[in-house]
């Protein structure tokens, strides 16, 4: 019994410090942006003893929401395109079963592994013909065609379980596989379309990379490249940066709060299947 | 779940015969795939085509050879080698706190919510908050002389033998999240009774996890690193460009391929070389992509049935 009781508080000791590691770093981020630059210095992790936003107020000042609206424009716009596509595509893989098909999801899905930075060239190459560097819509084309993969994948998956008997009825009764599609198979999809819509946004969000190479006017960036920036422009001002990246964080952590499951469902789904 | 549940197939076909039979799937994956042509497809050709050439003649391997012979891309590729340390330390960690957590029970849910955390945070956002709380007088040095280990204390990212691995714990707290959910979705998923027998067997924590858990869970301890052996090889760019300012510092301790790709293309206005150095890694993926299709053939569900 003993040894029990110790146990069961050893593991807690053992999580509590995981925990403690795994929000540190947040913890200094949300205090220091209230703190003063002498007050950060000095006591990173006190709390603050007289929280003011003037940190929050200088980063608006800045290019921050500018920047923002950018984030928000392009992840929206781009998850939304994605989801339409990949739900057309995925529907249209499983309603008309054809010879290859498996060998062509096999390869969608490896694509989901190619690291962007190979891609990346050509694709600034023709974005640079086109006259489209430092526009939404090469950005938006290139995420797009990034996030279809994993999309047409899951959806795909999904697609597979709806009972068949279910679609056979609709057909009998005359019903188009459009219909089909909009009035059986997308009601059923909500929890699938949710998770996609999560991992998605989550990705293009955090995406910097092609963000920093396709968007270089100051116009024209994501949160995620002005942020890269940011940092050595108050590089004396350290509260305001931080007061940047709780800006930067915020619409994320606070939909991971609300729509923990799926988050973590949608992250996993690459290696726990059919759970 | 798939197995028992009759799949769509020829038989609930629609009757119907008109132009858009015919036309069967074309008209709702063409979109879907013009644009994974355009991005991929196009791109690799593309690719392929300038890592031959120079002025638009072709040149052979001589773009191989020139970047193979470039010390600087030996250091890049020594450097995300070095990187893969991180694999196991990952699967270890990972593994062992969601033992730790199945073992618990009691709030799973909240000490899960929290172990994830990081795992959604965006890169650069991570990469900003440690290149301050890892400077010399910054917070984590604060914090170890707070608690009498001064004598541990680093100038994490300025010293160059320290900071690549600096770099990899960075990638490790950032990572282990996913791997403990992973893992932990997994372990409720097997069947109580298993653990039952071996208890009444009188086996111990550790030898009923090392002779129970870990030999249900090894496909997806496989899926695992080889995830995180793509990450390490060829994604792992942000944390470098944001925690170095884009320079791979200090010298050129922490210049990772990626990097190098990205600053010979853009910097050095030398895209014949930067598509060459691209096509190497994306061969060095290739294996580890090879690896991962095989893993989610192996483990079943996918379209092979």
């Amino acid at each position: 019994m003993l040894i029990q009781r110790l146990g069961a508080a050893s593991r807690h000791v053992v999580l509590v410090v995981m925990c403690v590691i795994a929000l540190g770093p947040g913890y200094l981020m949300v205090t220091g942006s209230l703190k003063s630059q002498a007050e950060f210095l000095g006591h990173p992790w006190a709390l603050p003893t007289s929280p003011d936003l003037e940190a929050y107020r200088t980063t608006f000042n800045d290019q921050f929401t500018r920047w923002l609206f950018n984030s928000v424009l392009v992840t929206s716009v781009a998850v939304l395109l994605t989801m339409v596509i990949a739900a057309l595509a995925a529907w249209g893989l499983v309603n008309w079963p054809f010879r290859g098909r498996d060998t062509v999801l096999g390869i969608t899905v490896s694509l989901m592994v190619v690291p962007p930075v190979v891609l990346l060239m050509p694709l600034f190459q023709v974005g640079a013909e086109l006259g489209w560097i430092s526009t939404y819509r090469i950005v938006i084309l290139v995420y797009v065609g990034l996030m279809l993969p994993f999309s047409i994948y899951l959806l795909a998956n999904f697609f597979r379980t709806i009972p068949a008997s279910l679609l056979e009825a609709a057909a009998l009764d005359g019903a188009s596989p459009f219909q089909v599609f909009r009035r059986i198979v997308l009601p059923l999809s909500g929890a699938p379309v949710a998770t996609l819509v999560v991992v998605n946004l989550l990705w293009a969000w955090n995406e910097l990379l092609l963000a920093l190479v396709f968007l270089q006017t100051d116009e024209k960036k994501t949160l995620m490249v002005g942020i890269t920036g940011f940092q050595s422009r108050y590089s004396l001002d350290i509260p305001t940066v931080m007061a940047g990246m709780v800006v930067a964080t915020l619409p994320l952590a606070a939909a991971y709060m609300f729509g923990q499951r799926y988050f973590i469902r949608g992250l996993t789904a690459g290696g726990l299947k059919g759970e | 779940m798939t197995t028992d549940v009759a799949t769509v197939g020829p038989a609930s076909r629609p009757v119907r015969r008109g132009l858009a039979h015919r036309l069967g799937p074309l008209p709702w994956v063409a979109p879907a795939a013009l644009a994974i042509l355009f991005v991929f497809a196009y791109s690799m050709f593309e690719l392929v085509r300038q890592s031959f050439q120079y002025d638009d003649a072709w040149v052979g391997f001589e773009n191989f050879s020139l970047v193979l012979t470039d010390p600087l891309f030996r250091t890049a590729i020594w450097h995300n080698t070095l990187l893969l340390v991180a694999v196991p330390v990952l699967v270890v960690l990972a593994l062992s706190v969601a033992v730790v957590l199945y073992e618990t029970r009691r709030g799973v849910v909240a000490y899960r919510a929290i172990l994830f955390l990081p795992y959604i945070l965006p890169i650069p956002v991570i990469g900003v908050v440690f290149g301050q709380l890892l400077q010399l007088n910054g917070a984590l040095n604060g914090a170890l002389d707070g608690l009498g280990l001064g004598s541990v204390t680093q100038d994490w990212l300025g010293n160059p033998q320290l900071a690549l691995w600096t770099m990899g714990g960075v990638i490790v707290w950032k990572e282990v999240g996913f791997g403990i959910v992973l893992f932990l979705a997994r372990m409720m998923s097997l069947p109580e009774d298993v653990y039952e027998s071996a208890r009444l067997d009188g086996a111990g924590f550790f030898r009923m996890h090392w002779h129970v858990t870990i030999p249900q869970m090894r496909p997806l301890v496989v899926f695992y690193v080889i995830s995180e052996a793509i990450v390490m090889v060829s994604w792992v760019f942000n944390y470098v460009f944001v925690m170095t300012n884009g320079q791979g510092g200090p010298g050129t301790s922490t210049v990772v391929t990626e990097l190098y790709i990205y600053r010979t293309a853009f910097q050095d206005q030398a895209p014949e070389l930067a598509s060459a150095a691209a096509v190497l890694l994306f061969l060095s993926t290739l294996v580890l992509i090879v690896g991962f299709f095989r893993v989610q053939r192996a483990e079943g569900g996918t379209f092979g049935d």
